[in-house]
């Protein structure tokens, strides 16, 4: 008989005693596990070029560009097409991915470790907001910011982060939990948590950097870029996350993830199954100059920090970002109370002050989600629907019913017999 | 939390909540009844899903 209440108190444990880690850099072929010369990685459950939604295109283009594989977008879509690039989703290489989500094979990547469990997980450096490669734009400036990070920011980086593991390494845990409490929900808001971050890394890069001077431009591009530390937010949730699944009797969700076309999850106790529908429309706050005609559906794994149970699911910490994402500072506490009815427990360490500092709705309960009819609610960035363009805007989205449906009948199906 | 007298109601007025259909919230708004929106929608009906979960809260499989 199947005890599904400590079913999903054994999956909710584990994620809530993960410690992830920062502990290293390395070049995406010689460091994520599976990723060979030709392959591709991207966000979201499995999808073929020619499914592919304008910003994941724009970032395949990028991404063939920077690895030097076609002078010009024409020939990099030409590429794409051939079949001659494998597409995999990050998901299947313990990696994570904001937006588009590629991964190339000679992209610098982090690596996060959770101490815990002795599990890794990778992911990319992030470009700041607006015209970059993850939301799809693959000019020429774009190339060349892909370059400096790779010449510049990466060797500085990995000597800091590297410098400071035998001190026990960058604590992302702690990061998210302090950032919550200054503000951020981790998911749009990174503010504070990329604050922290440099306070932390910046007397490592000193150093320990190969070219000391570099540290200052490092420093300087991340003072502008409020939202670099999503990226390592994601890879923590992503390796916290993984020893949570594969629990039998799990309701709990360990993935969700869009691709710009389709949404999908995995559950605990479903193996590794994807359960999609296609992916919603976010409501959107745009910038100028755009119009609602230009809104890409949802995409990104970034939804794996609503997942670990921050991003949208602790608006309640975050009132600023409505001033991002639209909406009131009371809307973020609605949704924050509105999420503890699908979630299996609340967070031991990621806490909100608003609400007397009660933990964040944590570890997502298909079962709750289709007895209540509510899905999750997320925040999140949004990308314009044309190739090439960058980010129109932020909003808020919920996750389609149709996947968390299609779990629950394949968990009756399962757990019934 | 202590119950409101039927003279009470008929003397002070209604507080309202209003679940769901947001129209009947806009009506009592413009008549400045005080009433407050609560954004609720019945869950989806597929009652058979429903009640095979009914059947694994139960327990499940032996």
């Amino acid at each position: 008989m199947i005890d599904l209440e400590k079913a999903n108190e054994e999956a909710l444990n584990r994620l809530l005693s993960a410690q992830p880690v920062l502990v290293d850099m390395g070049i995406a072929k010689d460091t994520i596990p599976g990723l060979n010369e030709r392959t591709f990685l991207h966000a979201g459950p499995p999808i073929d070029w020619k499914n592919m939604s304008g910003p994941m295109r724009g970032a395949v283009i990028a991404g063939i560009l920077f690895e030097g594989w076609a002078k010009t977008p024409e020939e990099a879509e030409k590429l794409a097409a051939s079949g001659e690039i494998a597409f995999e989703p990050n998901h299947h290489h313990h990696a994570v991915g904001p937006m588009a989500g590629v991964i190339t094979p000679s992209m610098p990547v982090f690596v996060v470790e959770n101490k815990a469990f002795g599990n890794k997980s990778y992911t990319n450096i992030n470009e700041g907001l607006g015209k970059v490669m993850r939301m799809g734009a693959y000019s020429e400036e774009v190339i060349e910011r892909l370059r400096w990070i790779k010449r510049v920011m990466y060797p500085a980086m990995q000597a800091g982060i590297r410098h400071a593991a035998p001190d026990g390494g960058i604590d992302l845990k702690f990061i998210i939990a302090q950032a919550l409490h200054m503000g951020d929900e981790l998911h749009n808001r990174n503010k504070a948590a990329t604050s922290l971050f440099v306070r932390m890394l910046a007397p490592h890069m000193i150093e320990a950097a190969p070219v000391v001077k570099d540290v200052a431009d490092v420093v300087r591009f991340l003072d502008r870029s409020d939202i670099f530390f999503v990226n390592l937010a994601m890879a923590a949730a992503k390796a916290s996350l993984e020893p949570a699944h594969g629990v039998e009797g799990s309701s709990m969700v360990t993935i969700m993830s869009r691709n710009g076309t389709e949404f999908g999850i995995k559950v605990s106790g479903l193996g590794d199954d994807w359960f999609t529908a296609p992916a919603a429309v976010p409501e959107v706050l745009l910038f100028p100059g755009f119009t609602k005609d230009d809104v890409n559906p949802d995409i990104g794994d970034s939804a794996i920090m609503e997942t670990l149970g921050v991003g949208g699911f602790a608006l309640a910490a975050a009132p600023a970002i409505v001033q991002f994402i639209g909406g009131s500072p009371q809307d973020g506490v609605n949704y924050t109370m509105e999420m503890y009815e699908i979630t299996v427990g609340e967070n031991n360490v990621y806490t909100i002050p608003y609400l007397n500092f009660r933990g964040t709705p944590t570890g997502i309960d298909i079962l709750k989600v289709v007895e209540t009819g509510t899905t999750p609610i997320l925040d999140t960035g949004v990308a314009c629907k044309r190739p090439g363009v960058g980010q129109v805007g932020a909003g808020i989205v919920r996750m389609p019913m149709e996947a968390f449906e299609k779990a629950a009948e394949r968990f009756a199906e399962v757990y019934l017999g | 939390m202590r119950e409101m007298t039927v003279s009470e109601l008929l003397k002070n007025g209604p507080k309202v909540i209003n679940i769901g259909v947001e129209q009947f919230y806009e009506d009592l708004k413009s008549q400045e009844v005080p009433v407050v929106q609560l954004d609720w929608r019945p869950p989806a009906v597929n009652s058979e899903l429903l009640s095979k979960l009914r059947r694994l809260r139960g327990g499940g499989k032996s």
